[in-house]
């Protein structure tokens, strides 16, 4: 398993991960989920040894990964950034990685079986496909059966067959009980693979549970309201404790002439909302709960720690606090 | 697809094969690493071609015009050392191209992103660069070697009708093995040049500076005991004076072993720096 304690990383003066602590359990698909430059590629860097903590640990097993003794047998890595040489064809990579842990060279060739690279398994590397190279990348990962995986990103860029080949390779990996760690900025893709969530944003965590759970706290929390009298409702709505965001004038579907105003509801429910109309005669035309996805969930938990999102551009990254939920 | 089904159960036996990974695992995948670039083919063979091309070509050229005008005092230089005319152009060029090996060797880790897959495998970093060292040292040794000894052989064939030099005269064993030593060393420094800075153009061009350049510079400094000195133990000018026989010049500080031992210091403590960075910095 993986334990971040208190990992803090800073570049320069920017910090990339802000006393993040979270643990990692065997037996199942871990996402980790984060929108662009949340500190998930640094974190697992950090994990993985290639960049050195600020402050804080990662252990895995409870080591710093230096200190384990045969690395690649207990854990594999597949990183976001190309590590393979393009002159060198896949064989020889996996063969240079074999030799350092001392596994036998029929590894090499197991593993190019096992991920359909056998065919082209003496081309430089520079001739293959993305699809191809990520295969290699996984191959890579899974030389010295490790109980412990670690991917960042690993569905970026692949077809729709890779990604099912990916997603079911996860869960297969995790039912044997391996511990398995990915990052994604995808929430759809994580939604459908991992069991457990830990959502960072700008470097600091913001959940860490299970992925059923992260999706019900963002659920049922709004309610969509359609009403030609607009500006009453949101009076008794205010009145009764809820709160009104105006929405936009984009009709229902199959009535894109409807322009009747959209208010977004929340800390109300539907029933309530309701009553409060029917009780000053005012017309509704929709009145929707809305179920959260883990999307919506994603974006409610995210929304205030984009690292590129709409702030004014003279405010320091550092200098707001925007993931203190 | 059906790949996912056998993923792992096919596959532990081997991978819980083999021993325990110790050093000699390492040199055999640094071994792997340089062996299957081709980079490593091209500047071997440029190596082999440039050292030993311009021994013929200087040898021949002095051979030639032994009677033309002008000739009088390179035909002194080379009856008085004949090292200085078979080694003095080839090995000053043919560390061009063992420089560009040693920085290559280990700056396309980081151009091409290698370096995580690397420290990933062999996470303490130093017994990864230490077998990657030995391994280069090997290698181009051995060529380096057989470089210098076809070199001499190639040259004084061709200088026969006029000087007569073999192996055996004082020195020019010596001078035959150091050449070969020198290039090896020179490529190892180049490679210490190439663990600091990373980056393949910056390093290329720092050792083509130290090796070219710096000797020049030397050359216009005021001829005092303070400037020899100091010119006398740059890498290069230092390390010359194991492949000549007879020096000459005021440069001349060191003997040809002391001269030598300065060029592997410079080299140790370039790869030392080298090494402790590798540790220090984020890959």
């Amino acid at each position: 398993m993986i334990e971040v304690r208190d990992l803090t990383k800073r570049f320069g003066n920017k910090v990339a991960v802000d006393h993040l602590s979270f643990s990692v359990q065997p037996g199942q698909v871990t996402g980790f989920l984060g929108p662009n430059g949340a500190g998930k590629s640094t974190t697992m860097r950090v994990i993985l040894g290639l960049d050195h903590a600020t402050s804080g640990s990662a252990t895995i097993f409870g080591k710093p990964y230096a200190e384990i003794a045969s690395p690649l047998r207990t854990v594999g890595a597949l990183l976001e950034a190309k590590s393979v040489h393009p002159g060198r064809s896949a064989r020889n990579h996996l063969l240079f990685l074999a030799q350092t842990q001392g596994l036998p060279a029929r590894r090499v060739d197991e593993m190019l079986d096992l991920v359909g690279l056998r065919d082209v398994a003496g081309r430089r590397a520079r001739s293959y496909s993305l699809g191809m190279s990520q295969r290699l990348g996984v191959a890579a990962a899974l030389l010295g059966d490790p109980q412990v995986l670690l991917l960042d990103e690993p569905v970026n860029g692949l077809d729709p067959e890779g990604v099912l080949w990916i997603r079911n390779l996860m869960k297969h990996l995790a039912s044997q009980g391996k511990t398995v760690l990915v990052s994604s900025h995808l929430m759809n893709e994580m939604a459908v693979t991992a069991d457990h969530l830990v959502v960072i944003g700008r470097g600091r965590l913001l959940a860490a549970a299970p992925t059923a759970e992260v999706v019900a706290r963002g659920s049922g929390q709004s309610v969509r309201v359609r009403t030609p009298d607009a500006d009453r409702l949101s009076a008794l709505i205010a009145d009764a404790g809820g709160s009104v965001v105006p929405g936009s004038n984009g009709g229902p579907v199959g009535d894109p002439d409807d322009t009747t105003p959209v208010l977004t509801v929340s800390g109300l429910s539907a029933a309530r909302i309701g009553q409060l109309a029917a009780s000053a005669a005012i017309v509704l035309h929709e009145l929707t709960p809305q179920l959260a996805t883990l999307e919506d969930a994603f974006l409610e938990l995210t929304s205030d720690s984009l690292e590129f999102g709409h702030r004014p551009a003279d405010v320091p990254v550092q200098a707001t606090d925007g993931s203190s939920r | 697809m059906s790949v996912t089904a056998a993923t792992t159960e096919a596959s532990p036996v081997s991978a819980r094969q083999g021993r325990r990974a110790g050093f000699g695992h390492l040199l055999l995948s640094e071994w792997t690493k340089i062996r299957s670039v081709r980079s490593t083919t091209w500047t071997l063979l440029a190596f082999v071609v440039v050292t030993i091309g311009f021994t013929a070509l200087i040898t021949w050229v002095t051979e030639a015009n032994w009677n033309g005008p002008h000739a009088a005092d390179r035909n002194a230089q080379a009856i008085a050392d004949p090292t200085s005319i078979i080694f003095g152009i080839s090995v000053y060029l043919g560390q061009l191209t063992l420089s560009v090996l040693g920085v290559l060797v280990i700056t396309t880790e980081y151009s091409t992103g290698v370096i995580r897959a690397s420290l990933l495998a062999v996470p303490k970093r130093l017994p990864m660069l230490a077998a990657k060292i030995v391994v280069a040292a090997v290698l181009i040794g051995v060529l380096a070697e057989i470089v210098a000894f076809g070199s001499f052989f190639v040259g004084s064939a061709i200088l026969h009708p006029h000087i007569s030099v073999s192996l055996s005269d004082p020195g020019i064993l010596r001078a035959t093995i150091g050449a070969g030593l020198y290039l090896t060393a020179f490529g190892l420094f180049a490679m210490g040049i190439g663990t600091l800075i990373r980056h393949s153009a910056g390093a290329i061009a720092t050792a083509v500076g130290v090796a070219f350049v710096l000797p020049i510079i030397g050359a216009l400094l005021p001829d005092t005991s303070f400037w020899n000195h100091l010119v006398g133990y740059l890498p290069e000018q230092a390390g010359s004076m194991v492949y000549l026989v007879h020096e000459t010049g005021s440069h001349i500080v060191l003997s040809a072993w002391e001269g030598f031992g300065v060029l592997c210091a410079w080299t140790a403590v370039l790869l030392g720096i080298g090494g402790y960075l590798l540790t220090r910095r984020d890959a």
